[in-house]
């Protein structure tokens, strides 16, 4: 079954990009949607049947090479029967979507033929999606992890009449380049240390891994920190993450659906389930966790206050994702990857939607994307209306404060930033001031989105708004499909995600052989000891057998400070192994629970600020509507630097653009042009025609010139020999 | 005894017998008449007799007390000789008759120098190979000059045959040089006298000799007869002369250097190092200014020695291995291209400049195609055969620790890319021109295309003459 999700896609981009001649346009089409809604349907079968123990598929073997030996295998636990859903659910609402979105297009001449193009580099890019996220090994992660990015790259120059979405077709792709160099480089380093890339062999080795050091750059490093750290590095790359997001917003050039699929939804959270995926070892990388979440609490808080001014709509979701995702890192780099999870399932729902109904409303207004030119669409546009109502009602984080009922971002972002709080550390307080103030700022630029849009009188172009219409029902389907999941899907999956210690570990299959805790704990240590003993190592195996124990007592200590009761339950989880399930969680990772009993104020505190958002979000565009004019005008340096995304584009430009691009012309043209075509045509031109000239003299046609030349061969080898 | 001996040369006693028996009985009937008759006979006789050793027996054999050796190396080196003879000759036949030289002598004459060279091969004594040298070279020299009404030609026999006497002298110096310090002039007596350090004698003995053969394989310095006799001599003496006295200098080369002086190959080696290198560049240098295709091809087969030597510079089995994959291919290659040559004509008269191929691809575009494809394998572009041939012999001499040799044949074979591609050049993108005839003799355009085709579909497995280079280079240097 999970071949069949895993391949359906790459039959359907295959038919529908190379059979679309013998079978017709429309057809192909509906043979792309056709097989990925086929495989949505398998993979809700997958997921809602799903045990939480872990599968492995064998396709075929892959790579043999020296110790290099790997299978494509399709591992199946719950991390990845999440995924499918995600992926294979959007992809297909969206497929059915850009069948009314992307039927007309006036970047494209008459007659010429595009659709079963997009339709195939959607359909490869789920299979590339599918391949990433099933992978059970980092070779063929970083298969998908490429194949995401060449369909991206593609998606983003569909127009590719427009200068504008080419360059940002390469931007994507070389800023995602960095980010991939780091992720090949963790590779390498696994496979350095582990000699091996299978996920199951890293895991098990993974705490060596953290008692190894590794010599990097010039600096010796713990290994597992340094991998974490490389390895989030390709993760900040594909989910845009500060220093390595300004591709993101540019990638708004293609398509909205495109938009929707692959830089809400899907490919962008890439990096959050790499995260997860190898929890197993960033549980033993502590400072590569801490990095993790100051680079997502920043993201979240940079992203947010760019996305406070922004104009285009879909600049204003893009940014909008962008803080959303440093959400989820946070989660993730505090050790409640459970809850980063959830968020990333919640918000591929509602922002998804978002972005279709941000498609739709540009359908509806001919490819108007300035909020300027909107207002009043409301009655225009009655159904996207209230999608996008739900969508930022999702967003903002609607619910009821101290209950678990409310909109799926409710349940989702609170649990983060009370993941947050419960880290109880630097960097998690830190990222919880920041969520908090984040939270504020969505919920205004949210509602600052809705208002502009859909209330107060008609900006812009008469004629646009006269002609604005509803968009036909194959797009508005999507949207209602979305919406439930909007709604509900917070609620209903919240015991998985983020409910007790149990709930989780059932739910991810955590633990499966951990009925005796601390018994493994010790048994291991005692293995160790024979080892170390075998070794004639007498006070290694002394250590070895204390070490375990003074863990332990610490573990208790902590326990008994923040006076868990349930802490004997979750000792069932702790012992687990890494590996042993879909997520792991150390034994010394309690934030889980920290998180669920925090302050009444902290699990508020996110309810509040979305109050704030909204209540200014209210002032300024409903009732005093001269109000943000006035004060751009009047704070003009900060709005032009939120404005102009705190300049990271012109900083880029300045100090690696135009120094590589000097580089290219010098070399071009001093290296390449003078000194290396200089020699070449001063050898071609200069010194070889004149010895041709000087042969060719040689060759005067006399005898006895002939006859000379041999004998001073002759002579030349003789008094070599006898020199010599 | 004899009788074992003569089982043994039967190929060259059955070659010497017709050559004798066919020059009487031309003389007794038609005379030039039964010219092309004899022509095809020869051929004939030649494919046979490659046939036969091709087949015939394997295994070592000697005769003559060690004078004459059959081996696997010999036999290799035979049937490419006469299998390169027999295509050269029926392919001359219609340029000789325009050139009104069609004499009965000159596929007899071929015919003796065959046996010439089928005897340098199998020589296992200093006297055998001058014998089987001069034999070679006297039936040369005449076939030089057999146009004898035309200046050139009388000119290219004269220069030939007295630089040839000079390089036969210096040969026959390093002989007896040779023979004086080792007592002997069998090979085999030559290998057990030079253990250990070579005596100053025997080392000069060896260069002399190395000088007489550098001369025949046309190696730098030794060289400078080649353009001048490959120009002056009519096109289908040139074509014989580019492919198989090579082979059998080439061959005769080896094994001088691994059956007499296997002992001494430090030494040998920087000799033909030194010929090699030289070879190369002189090669690829000079030619850049010719504009006469014969002369293009004198200098082409100048360095194409030049990378042959470097196969047996590299003083291993797998050097002498390249070096007779390198041999094959190149005589391939020099029948596809003079077969072309030979049909080079405008209004029936022979033309030799190279600008009269221009835009000739728009007139035969399938001749064009195939000098073309001839053309890149000659500057060893991949993945025609003409590259494998350089490869081969470059790996050998990396392997032999001759890295700047390689480097140097590298950097040569870049160099003389450039005037390949400007035949390339002009028939595709040359200006309009007088156009050449279009005749050619279906022999001439099957030969063309075959050695195309050998350059294309070679690449799949070099029709498996490496396998059987190898077991030649085993018989010479495995022993």
């Amino acid at each position: 079954m999970a071949s069949i999700i895993l391949f359906a896609p790459l039959v359907g981009a295959i038919i529908c990009g190379f059979g679309w001649r013998l079978i017709g346009q429309t057809a192909a089409q509906w043979t792309a949607t056709g097989l990925l809604f086929l495989a949505a349907l398998l993979s809700w079968i997958v997921f809602l049947g799903h045990d939480g123990v872990t599968e492995q598929v064998q396709i075929m073997r892959w790579i043999e090479s020296g110790s290099l030996a790997t299978d494509w295998a399709i591992r199946l636990d719950r991390l990845t029967a999440i995924m499918l859903i995600v992926i294979t659910t959007v992809s297909s609402l969206v497929h059915l979507y850009s069948f009314g979105y992307m039927a007309h297009d006036e970047n494209f001449r008459e007659g010429e033929v595009y659709r079963p193009r997009f339709f195939a580099y959607l359909s490869f890019f789920t299979f590339a999606m599918l391949a990433l996220v099933t992978s059970d090994n980092l070779v063929q992660m970083f298969f998908g992890w490429e194949g995401v990015g060449v369909a991206s790259y593609l998606l983003i120059g569909f127009y590719y009449r427009k200068p504008s979405a080419n360059a940002a077709a390469i931007k994507a792709f070389v800023v995602n380049r960095v980010g991939d160099f780091g992720f090949a480089l963790g590779i390498f380093g696994l496979f350095f240390l582990v000699d091996s890339i299978d996920f199951d062999d890293i895991f098990a080795a993974a705490p060596q891994i953290a008692e190894t050091q590794i010599s990097f750059l010039w600096t010796e490093w713990n290994a597992a920190n340094l991998i974490g750290v490389l390895l989030f590095i390709g993760a900040m790359g594909k989910s845009a993450q500060l220093f390595l997001h300004t591709w993101l917003p540019d990638a708004m050039e293609g398509p909205t659906p495109v938009s929707a699929l692959i830089h809400a939804a899907t490919m962008v959270t890439a990096g959050v389930f790499l995260v997860s995926r190898m929890s197993p070892l960033l549980e033993f990388a502590p400072d590569a966790k801490t990095f993790i979440v100051v680079v997502g609490a920043s993201t979240a808080f940079v992203a947010a206050t760019i996305g406070l001014v922004q104009n285009d709509i879909k600049r204003v979701i893009a940014y909008s994702t962008m803080s959303q995702l440093g959400y989820m890192f946070v989660a993730a780099g505090v050790g409640v990857y459970s809850a980063a999870m959830f968020h990333l399932l919640t918000h591929a729902f509602f922002k998804a939607m978002l972005f279709l109904g941000a498609g739709s409303v540009i359908h509806g207004m001919h490819h108007e994307q300035d909020m300027r030119n909107y207002g009043g669409l409301r009655h225009k546009l009655p159904y996207t209306y209230w999608a996008m109502m739900i969508g930022t009602l999702a967003i903002t984080g609607v619910g009821i404060p101290l209950t678990h009922i409310g909109f799926a971002g409710f349940l989702s972002k609170d649990a983060i930033i009370e993941s947050a709080f419960g880290a109880h550390t630097g960097a998690g307080t830190y990222a919880f001031w920041l969520l908090v103030i984040a939270a504020a700022m969505t919920s205004f630029y949210s509602w600052r989105l809705m208002f502009m849009t859909f209330f107060g009188e008609a900006r812009g172009n008469r004629h646009t708004h006269e002609h604005a219409h509803e968009s036909p029902r194959v797009m508005l389907v999507p949207l209602g499909v979305l919406a439930i999941g909007a709604i509900l899907s917070g609620m209903v999956f919240f015991k998985g995600f983020f409910g007790s210690h149990e709930d989780i570990e059932k739910f991810f299959g955590i633990g499966a052989a951990a009925s005796l805790v601390a018994d493994a704990g010790h048994g291991e240590g005692v293995m160790d000891a024979t080892r170390e003993l075998a070794q004639g190592d007498a006070e290694g195996a002394a250590r070895a057998v204390t070490e375990p124990v003074a863990e332990e007592a610490g573990a208790e200590a902590a326990h008994s400070e923040s006076a868990d009761a349930a802490a004997a339950v979750d000792e069932g989880g702790h012992g687990a192994l890494p590996g042993d399930g879909a997520i792991y969680i150390g034994a010394d990772n309690d934030v889980l629970d920290a998180a669920h009993h925090a302050p009444a104020w902290v699990k508020v505190s996110p309810f509040i600020a979305m109050l704030l958002g909204l209540g200014l979000a209210f002032w300024m565009y409903i009732l005093r509507p001269d109000v943000p004019g006035r004060l751009a005008a009047s704070q003009r340096p900060l709005y032009n630097f939120l404005l102009n995304k705190w300049y990271f584009d012109e900083i880029y430009q300045f100090l690696f653009v135009g120094p590589a691009k000097w580089l290219g012309a010098t070399l071009w043209k001093r290296g390449d042009g003078n000194v290396i075509d200089g020699s070449i045509n001063g050898v071609a031109m200069g010194i070889v025609p004149y010895f041709t000239r000087l042969a060719g003299r040689a060759q005067s046609g006399y005898l006895f010139h002939y006859a000379f030349a041999m004998v001073i061969g002759l002579a030349a080898l003789i008094t070599w020999f006898a020199i010599g | 005894m004899i009788q074992a001996d003569l089982s043994i040369v039967l190929p060259e006693v059955v070659l010497a017998v017709y050559a004798m028996l066919a020059l009487l009985v031309a003389v007794y009937t038609g005379k030039d008449r039964v010219a092309p008759l004899v022509l095809w006979v020869t051929a004939g006789v030649f494919a046979l007799l490659a046939f036969w050793i091709g087949v015939g027996g394997g295994g070592s054999r000697q005769a003559f007390g060690g004078a004459f050796i059959d081996d696997g190396f010999a036999r290799f080196a035979k049937v490419l000789i006469l299998l390169s003879a027999a295509a050269i000759l029926v392919m001359s036949q219609r340029m000789l008759e325009r050139l009104e030289i069609m004499r009965f002598e000159y596929p007899l004459l071929l015919a003796l120098s065959v046996v010439g060279m089928m005897m340098m091969v199998s020589a296992g004594d200093l006297m055998a190979l001058y014998m089987g040298l001069e034999l070679q070279s006297l039936a040369l020299y005449v076939v030089a000059s057999i146009h004898r009404d035309s200046t050139r030609s009388t000119e290219a026999g004269l220069k030939y045959f007295v630089l040839g006497a000079l390089s036969s002298g210096l040969l026959l110096y390093g002989a007896s040089l040779i023979y004086g310090f080792a007592g002997t002039t069998l090979f085999t007596g030559i290998t057990a006298a030079v253990t250990g350090q070579l005596p100053l004698g025997l080392l000069f003995g060896l260069v002399f000799l190395s000088v007489g053969l550098a001369f025949k394989v046309s190696a730098a310095p030794f060289h400078m007869w080649t353009p001048d006799v490959y120009e002056g001599s009519p096109t289908p003496v040139t074509a014989f002369f580019a492919t198989a006295p090579k082979v059998a200098a080439m061959a005769l080369f080896a094994r001088v250097a691994h059956d007499a002086f296997g002992g001494a190959v430090g030494d040998w080696t920087q000799i033909v190092a030194f010929l090699s290198v030289l070879s190369m560049v002189i090669g690829a240098v000079a030619a850049i200014g010719q504009r006469n295709i014969k002369r293009l091809m004198a200098y082409s087969s100048i360095s194409h020695m030049g990378f042959a030597l470097m196969g047996l510079a590299a003083g291993t089995v797998a050097g002498v291995q390249a070096m007779l994959i390198y041999m094959v291919i190149y005589v391939t290659m020099n029948i596809g291209t003079f077969a072309f040559i030979m049909s080079m004509e405008r209004d029936g008269e022979p033309v030799t400049d190279i600008r009269a191929l221009n835009q000739y691809s728009k007139q035969e575009p399938l001749r064009a195609l195939a000098l073309l494809v001839l053309m890149f394998s000659l500057a060893g572009i991949p993945p025609l055969v003409g590259f494998f041939a350089k490869f081969y012999v470059l790996t050998a001499a990396v392997d032999a620790d001759l890295t700047w040799l390689a480097v140097a044949g590298a950097l040569a074979s870049v160099v003389a890319a450039f005037y390949y591609l400007r035949i390339v050049f002009y028939m595709y993108f040359g200006e309009e021109g007088e156009a050449l005839d279009r005749s050619m003799t279906p022999v001439n355009w099957l030969a063309l295309m075959a050695s195309a085709a050998f350059m294309v579909l070679g690449v799949v497995n070099l029709f498996g003459i490496d396998g059987m280079a190898a077991m030649a280079a085993e018989a010479l240097v495995g022993r």
